[in-house]
């Protein structure tokens, strides 16, 4: 059976850690200190939802998937999209290579140049300074919304390919039907175009939100989840609860609640792309 | 993370340059003035999302060749290839670079031997099994890996495989099976089975069938399967970072990171520098790919399911 190597490969590697993480979860299991591990029931989820660290790191994962996922990289890849399709040809190639180009450079190096582009002394205020625009120190004092934008620059890509091959798939005579109905551009979009690609949209919703929701590096790079919690997502605040406080248990019991919002998510997608009957 | 990260996409521009230049000539005079003027706005609305989106990659590029670089965009004063010269040795980057391409590189071969030998019966049995596998596959490919990472590193210090080499790459494999069987199986469904028809006939088992007529039929697949979870997990942080301690075994996704933090405020140049060659083989390979495949690539499937 050549199914069996996967099988195993992802039974030990995905499903065994996912079993550990429920188990570990209802546990206060801690890197150092206390040798024994107990099992404490619910504890780590009501010491969650009464810890103000971790309701600020749901509310800031929230701001972070809704305002560079949802709201960022979908609406300006379908801009782009939209836009590269009347662009003149090397207009689009040059656009097409430096977003592609934000996109395959790994995560740190990514991270690094955000830095670099919203640190005080940086390129961004150096802009906005020629501009004769207000400057600010953007990791300083709207970190999470430095994170968001860099993570715009670095994925707006993915949506960008997903509705340009969305769009090249739009019968062409339905938009000409349309422009011979008297419908103008802004009607062609809203009422041609966008519908027939809802379930291209909706699926790259679902990735895009399901992508940022895992993004660790990128802000960790950039901020290391501060200054103080200001840009602590909920990767970054496991992260910080498991290792650098050493409570093993209570970051899975923050794990557990990332993979089911992912889960959900996941399922969602699932049904969206319903698998072909057969 | 590599599964999740990955990415599909299509674009066949061929229709493109024929659908754009019909509108005009029909149209009355005021409409072709229209016409272009919006072309021109679109024009201008791009070039500047561009400009902004280059900032960044040209400060890298410009940081790496300057003695005295700065966080802030500026000409190389004075040139200098120093940055490079300075990082180019054992610790800094050789060592890095190989151990990321002996986990990256044994994952992925794992990775894809694996998907090839998965999809094939996914894609050519039908069994009671094969659709709860498909949608665990599909299901899989959506969770966060982020989150198990924390149970992983406590898994991997019971069973002592904590800052081991071996259980990083099983580990990593594993994390792109599911995206890697999905899009195997999806290539393998484009290759028409009546050519397995004539070789079965003729006596050939099931492994000799697929490996001697399906597989030499979707290299373009198995290309495109191998370079995207290559250049998924080159980038991956997490993982590493997580399960590996010692110094000699980071890869460069880690150990840019260590050089981020650990070095004082006038390296950048150096540290762009090395950005840059830890760069360089993911954007070849994406490179690659996007000619092989002209411009866009069929990663279809993925998406339309």
């Amino acid at each position: 059976m050549p199914l069996l190597p996967s099988a195993v490969l992802l039974a030990v590697f995905l499903a065994g850690p996912i079993g550990y993480c429920v188990y570990y979860a209802f546990t206060n299991m801690q890197l150092t200190g206390s040798a024994t591990t107990d099992f404490v029931g619910f504890d780590n989820f009501t010491r969650a939802f009464g810890d103000p660290d971790f309701l600020n790191a749901v509310w800031l994962t929230l701001v972070f998937v809704v305002g560079s996922a949802i709201i960022g990289q979908n609406t300006l890849g379908l801009a782009l999209a939209v836009m590269m399709e009347k662009a003149s040809k090397p207009v689009k190639a040059i656009t097409n290579a430096v977003v592609i180009a934000a996109w395959v450079l790994p995560e740190v190096v990514a991270g690094y140049l955000m830095y670099a582009f919203f640190f005080q002394q940086g390129s961004l205020n150096a802009i906005l300074d020629s501009l004769h625009l207000p400057q600010q120190n953007w990791l300083y004092t709207l970190p999470i919304l430095a994170a968001c934008l860099a993570n715009v620059w670095r994925g707006t890509a993915f949506s960008m390919m997903v509705y340009s091959a969305a769009l090249n798939d739009v019968p062409q005579e339905l938009i000409e039907a349309a422009e011979m109905d008297g419908a103008g551009p802004w009607q062609r979009l809203w009422r041609v175009t966008l519908p027939v690609i809802r379930r291209s949209i909706m699926t790259n919703l679902m990735l895009v939100t399901l992508q940022t929701l895992s993004v660790f590096g990128l802000i960790y790079a950039m901020t290391r989840g501060g200054p103080g919690n200001k840009s602590q997502t909920l990767p970054i605040f496991m992260y910080q609860q498991a290792f650098q406080n050493s409570l093993i248990g209570y970051g899975t019991a923050i794990a557990l609640v990332l993979l089911l919002v992912g889960a959900l998510f996941s399922t969602v997608y699932i049904r969206l792309l319903k698998l072909e009957e057969d | 993370m590599a599964a999740t990260t990955t990415p599909p996409a299509t674009a066949s521009t061929a229709t493109k340059g024929a659908r754009s230049a019909k509108g005009a000539p029909s149209a009355r005079g005021s409409r072709a003035g229209r016409v272009r003027s919006s072309k021109l706005a679109v024009n201008v609305v791009l070039l500047l999302i561009s400009v902004l989106y280059i900032v960044p990659l040209l400060w890298m590029l410009l940081a790496s060749v300057n003695a005295h670089a700065s966080f802030r965009l500026s000409l190389p004063d004075p040139f200098t290839l120093d940055n490079f010269g300075k990082v180019l040795n054992v610790d800094t980057t050789y060592r890095p670079m190989l151990n990321g391409l002996i986990l990256c590189g044994g994952a992925t071969f794992l990775c894809v031997v694996l998907s090839i030998l998965a999809a094939y019966p996914l894609s050519r049995y039908r069994s009671r099994l094969r659709k709860p596998f498909l949608y665990t596959i599909l299901f899989s490919t959506g969770l966060p890996i982020t989150a198990v990472m924390i149970p992983v590193y406590s898994m991997f210090v019971q069973v002592n495989l904590i800052d081991s080499m071996t259980g990083t790459t099983l580990f990593l494999a594993a994390s792109s099976l599911p995206f890697g069987i999905w899009l195997m199986k999806n290539f393998m469904d484009g290759v028409p089975i009546v050519l397995e028809e004539a070789a079965r006939i003729d006596g050939a088992g099931s492994m000799q069938v697929l490996w001697r007529v399906v597989l030499p039929l979707m290299w373009p697949g198995v290309t495109v399967v191998t370079i995207f979870t290559f250049i998924g997990m080159w980038g991956n942080f997490f993982v590493p970072f997580i399960l590996l301690l010692d110094p000699a075994k980071l890869p460069a996704s880690v150990s840019v990171f260590n050089f981020l933090s650990a070095h004082d405020q006038t390296q950048y140049g150096q540290l762009s520098a090395f950005s840059i060659i830890y760069s360089i083989p993911v954007v070849v390979l994406y490179l690659l790919l996007a000619r092989k495949l002209g411009g866009g690539f069929a990663l279809g499937g993925a998406l339309k399911g």
